[in-house]
């Protein structure tokens, strides 16, 4: 057969290809099915499916004598969940996240500001890379620097010295829950490193927050008479709360699940992330373990679920 | 006359939303045809069905008596000028006009040879080595006209193409489009919603509101001979005149139309009509005086000549007007 | 245009953003300092003495090696899968409309923002119900899990830019679906790949937590570290590979940055 020579239709391309595409111009739906397909199976099947596992294990208990799971339905881990001493780790962890992402948020809030409002050109990219920088460094590197800063021997003792000044940090040690033998066995080492660790985080949600305010409305402020300080708790601040909630999600969801700092820098008394790996590695109880990584994924659940409403995802 | 684009009951919904609602359309090979509107009246959607990217949910378009439904757009003889320009900024200019030609497999010195010609054609010679970034709104116009003309459409389609431009430019380019199409002779199809441009350049202009062609006609008929209030308010702002001034002039319409332009303020000449009222404003917009008269209640525009001189407001005065300048409507 | 007294900052606010970029910055520089110091068994500050030795001795350690070499491979297999995933997803999302769109982006985001520790015990959990032994490709799979968001974040940030017009423009020019992916929307979405992959090499080589579940008896970099960090062997060795750490990671991080500078630019702000 031949073509028309004059025909406004032009013939398909010839080969797979041009047969295939012309398959996927009339069928969108498969197009997008091929596409979708691959990740939707990684992650929703593999990975959620994963998860979804999990938490049924929490359903299950141990025997106590066999140490083998019983694959039966109860809720008997979750009464071991909220006995005492887990209670406590779980106050604990909580407790310490949420003060890490307070903390957090003032030590990045005035370093957003400066870079969204006052940095301008060359000094923006060295604010911004100042930030990726650490932010995007090793994990285990960064650990690894403080537990060289908080050694006894290490740079903070010596510097406290030179300033004469180590009977303020003996005293602060002798404090009781925060104090301990040396700051890299107490829970301010433990809180210092989760700063630093997770602090990064915070600052570019916020930054972009703060460059979606307009200058004009801060001048229009201090024009109506608003002092800096009124500024900033009625206009300033409001308008950077989505910045700073998004930002917290990571401060507070990386605390709740970390083991590895509380391990190398803190007490003996155990965290969440802590207990998950004890349970599920020596203990071999796996169903208290899946019970105890419920914790983070519920709290986080409402924690989403909040952020979302104040608009949060926005500014990630 | 061959027939380049036939729509026959077409319709497009997006859910419950009519942006095209049974329109029916038939444009001839070589006409510059315009699509008039507001913003959501359907005419970029009909334009979005002839270049493929769309599919009718009802009705059948053909184009050169070829069914187009289901065809996609890469293989439709017809070429696009988009509102945006949509040239490719990783490509130069000389890469953007020659991308038709080289999907299609022509060889690279071929295509340079073409892509040289269309330039000098929209005269932009020389500029091959450009990026889309360097040009101006104006020269990258050209550029996205040139990228569809190399490839020699059988209709080229033409989305708001002045819309982005400044007068100056908007009226140059009126000009080179209209001589661009008289000599290729190709069928051009244009969408816009500036009364002024459809009625200098277009042969045969579509009236859309609500998804549906108001009216369809000459820029004369439409301009002078508006068939609904809309055309008559959207083209250029007729009077309507109201069933009880049509009585009262012996007309036997429920409504007509009447341009400003058509009446003069004096008394009538002979077998002129008239009306009598009071000056109820004015405004001065260079070549002619806009008086709004008032008549019994209804307010009627009158363009005068800016060299004539305009009664005080609040004094009275009479309109006359010729009985042919009067057009009866089919509703308001 | 430092003139108007608005744009000048007050001076608090200056000393309050130098003093936190100092705090971020100076843990790390320390990290160089150690890395010469001639103190083998302990911490000590001012180390006594500087040395280049330590370097040489990295260098002839063969377990240093095989666990740089491990990390490596990892990272480039779950970079290259993160890509493949990543990029489907970011097409389909951003060029097509159907139902359950935002749930996809909150699939994505999923595996990082949930704590490493779920993702970790749930994939491990998994591979023993299924039977699979631990080896290099778990190691890979659960990498590639929370790499694929990175991936997907500067594949979409592109995406959004690109005119959606551009697409519609090649297909009326008549290229269809192959020819303008490869000529139109690749160009166009390259670079923010190559910063999406560099970010997610990154990601990967760094990870600890995940790995420690989904690996058997391989060590990679991370894991290396940890276990030094745990029961130091040869504290001297630990910080010259902790330095060659830091340097290393900022090479793809530099990069992704100029590759994405203009526009999107907050390219690995969700790590």
């Amino acid at each position: 057969m031949t073509i028309v020579a004059e025909s406004i239709i032009l013939p398909e391309r010839r080969g797979t290809a041009g047969r295939l595409s012309d398959f996927f111009w009339r069928h969108p739906r498969v197009l997008l099915a091929v596409l979708l397909g691959p990740p939707l199976l990684w992650l929703g099947v593999v990975y959620l499916g994963s998860l979804f596992a999990l938490l049924l294990q929490s359903f299950f208990s141990i025997d106590d004598f066999s140490g083998l799971i019983n694959y039966e339905f109860t809720l008997a881990t979750y009464r071991q969940l909220l006995s005492e001493t887990n209670l406590d780790i779980i106050i604990r962890t909580v407790t310490m996240a949420a003060v890490v992402t307070l903390v957090s948020a003032l030590i990045a809030f005035p370093i957003a500001y400066y870079a969204a409002r006052y940095a301008r050109g060359k000094w923006k990219v060295l604010f911004y890379l100042g930030v990726m920088l650490p932010l995007w460094s090793s994990y285990l590197v960064k650990i690894y620097a403080w537990k060289l800063i908080l050694a006894k021997e290490g740079i903070l003792t010596w510097f406290f010295e030179k300033l004469n000044l180590l009977w303020l940090l003996d005293a602060w040690l002798a404090l009781p829950v925060v104090g301990g033998n040396s700051l890299s066995v107490s829970y301010t080492g433990t809180f210092i490193v989760f700063v630093y660790v997770w602090m990064p985080f915070m600052i570019l949600p916020i930054q972009a927050a703060l460059e979606r305010v307009p200058s004009n409305l801060i001048e229009a402020s201090s024009d109506l008479g608003g002092t800096p300080a009124q500024t900033f708790r009625h206009v300033l601040f409001p308008l950077a709360l989505p910045g700073i909630v998004a930002g917290s999600i990571f401060t507070f969801s990386l605390t709740l699940g970390d083991y590895i700092i509380p391990q190398i820098i803190g007490s003996s008394r155990l965290f969440i992330g802590q207990a998950v790996y004890a349970q599920q590695g020596t203990a071999g109880n796996i169903p208290l373990a899946a019970a105890f990584t419920v914790v983070p994924i519920v709290i986080m659940g409402i924690y989403l679920w909040m952020a979302n409403r104040m608009g949060a995802f926005d500014a990630l | 006359m061959t027939t380049a684009v036939l729509f026959d009951n077409v319709s497009r919904y997006f859910g419950a939303v009519r942006a095209v609602d049974r329109v029916n359309l038939d444009i001839a090979e070589g006409e510059f045809f315009a699509m008039l509107g507001p913003s959501g009246s359907g005419k970029t959607t009909c334009l979005r069905l002839m270049a493929g990217f769309d599919q009718p949910t009802g009705g059948h378009i053909e184009i050169f008596g070829e069914t187009a439904e289901g065809v996609p757009p890469y293989r439709r003889s017809v070429n696009t000028v988009f509102q945006d320009y949509a040239l490719f900024p990783h490509l130069s200019i000389l890469d953007n006009v020659a991308y038709g030609l080289m999907v299609k497999g022509a060889g690279r010195e071929e295509r340079r040879k073409a892509a040289e010609d269309a330039l000098a054609m929209v005269k932009l010679p020389g500029y091959g080595t450009r990026r889309p970034g360097q040009l101006s709104g104006g020269q990258r116009q050209r550029v996205a006209l040139a990228r569809a003309l190399v490839n020699k459409p059988k209709v080229l389609l033409l989305d708001e193409p002045l819309g982005a431009l400044d007068l100056k430019l908007r009226e140059q380019m009126q000009e080179e489009l209209k001589s661009l199409q008289k000599s290729l002779g190709i069928t051009f199809i244009f969408v816009t919603h500036d009364q002024g441009e459809a009625l200098s350049m277009a042969d045969r202009i579509a009236v859309f509101n609500e998804g549906q062609i108001q009216q369809l006609g000459s820029p004369e008929e439409v301009y002078n001979q508006p068939k609904t209030r809309f055309v008559a308010d959207f083209v250029g702002s007729s009077n309507v005149l109201s069933t009880k001034l049509c009585q009262r002039l012996g007309l036997k319409a429920a409504f007509a139309s009447l341009r400003p332009e058509a009446i003069v303020l004096a008394a009538p000449s002979n077998g002129a009509l008239s009306l009598a009222g009071t000056v109820a404003g004015q405004s001065f917009l260079g070549a002619t005086n806009r008086v709004v008269v008032d008549v019994d209640g209804a307010r009627i525009a009158v363009a005068s000549p800016a060299a004539h001189v305009v009664p005080a407001i609040g004094s009275p005065v009479t309109i006359s007007f010729a009985a042919r300048d009067l057009h009866p409507m089919e509703d308001a | 245009m430092r003139s108007e007294k608005s744009n000048r900052a007050p001076l608090s606010l200056k000393i309050a953003a130098a003093g936190g970029l100092t705090f971020m910055h100076l843990p790390i520089l320390l990290i160089f300092l150690y890395a010469f110091t001639t103190e083998e068994k302990s911490y000590q500050f001012p180390p006594p003495g500087l040395t280049t030795q330590w370097f040489g001795v990295a260098w002839d350690r063969p377990d240093v090696w095989a666990a740089l070499a491990l990390s490596v491979k990892v990272a480039s297999i779950a970079t290259a899968t993160a890509l493949m995933l990543g990029t489907l997803c970011a097409a389909a999302v951003s060029q097509t409309r159907f139902f359950g769109r935002e749930t996809i982006s909150l699939l994505v985001i999923l595996p990082i923002a949930l704590p490493g520790i779920i993702t970790g015990i749930a994939l491990r959990s998994a591979f023993s119900m299924a039977d699979i032994p631990f080896s290099f490709w778990t190691i890979v799979l659960g990498h590639a899990t929370f790499c694929i968001v990175v991936v997907y974040n500067n594949a979409v940030a592109r995406f959004r830019r690109i005119s959606g017009s551009l697409i519609e423009a090649s297909m009326d020019l008549g290229a269809d679906g192959f020819q303008t992916f490869r000529y139109v929307i690749l160009p166009n979405i390259g670079t923010a790949l190559l910063a999406g992959g560099m970010l997610a090499f990154a990601l990967s080589f760094d990870e600890v937590i995940v790995t420690t579940f989904t690996a058997g008896q391989q060590s990679t970099l991370p894991i290396w570290m940890l276990e030094e960090l745990i029961r130091p062997r040869q504290r001297p060795v630990t910080n010259v590979v902790a330095m060659i750490v830091v340097v290393v990671t900022f090479l793809p991080i530099l990069g992704a940055y100029y590759l994405t500078r203009d526009g999107d630019q907050i390219a690995g702000a969700g790590k």
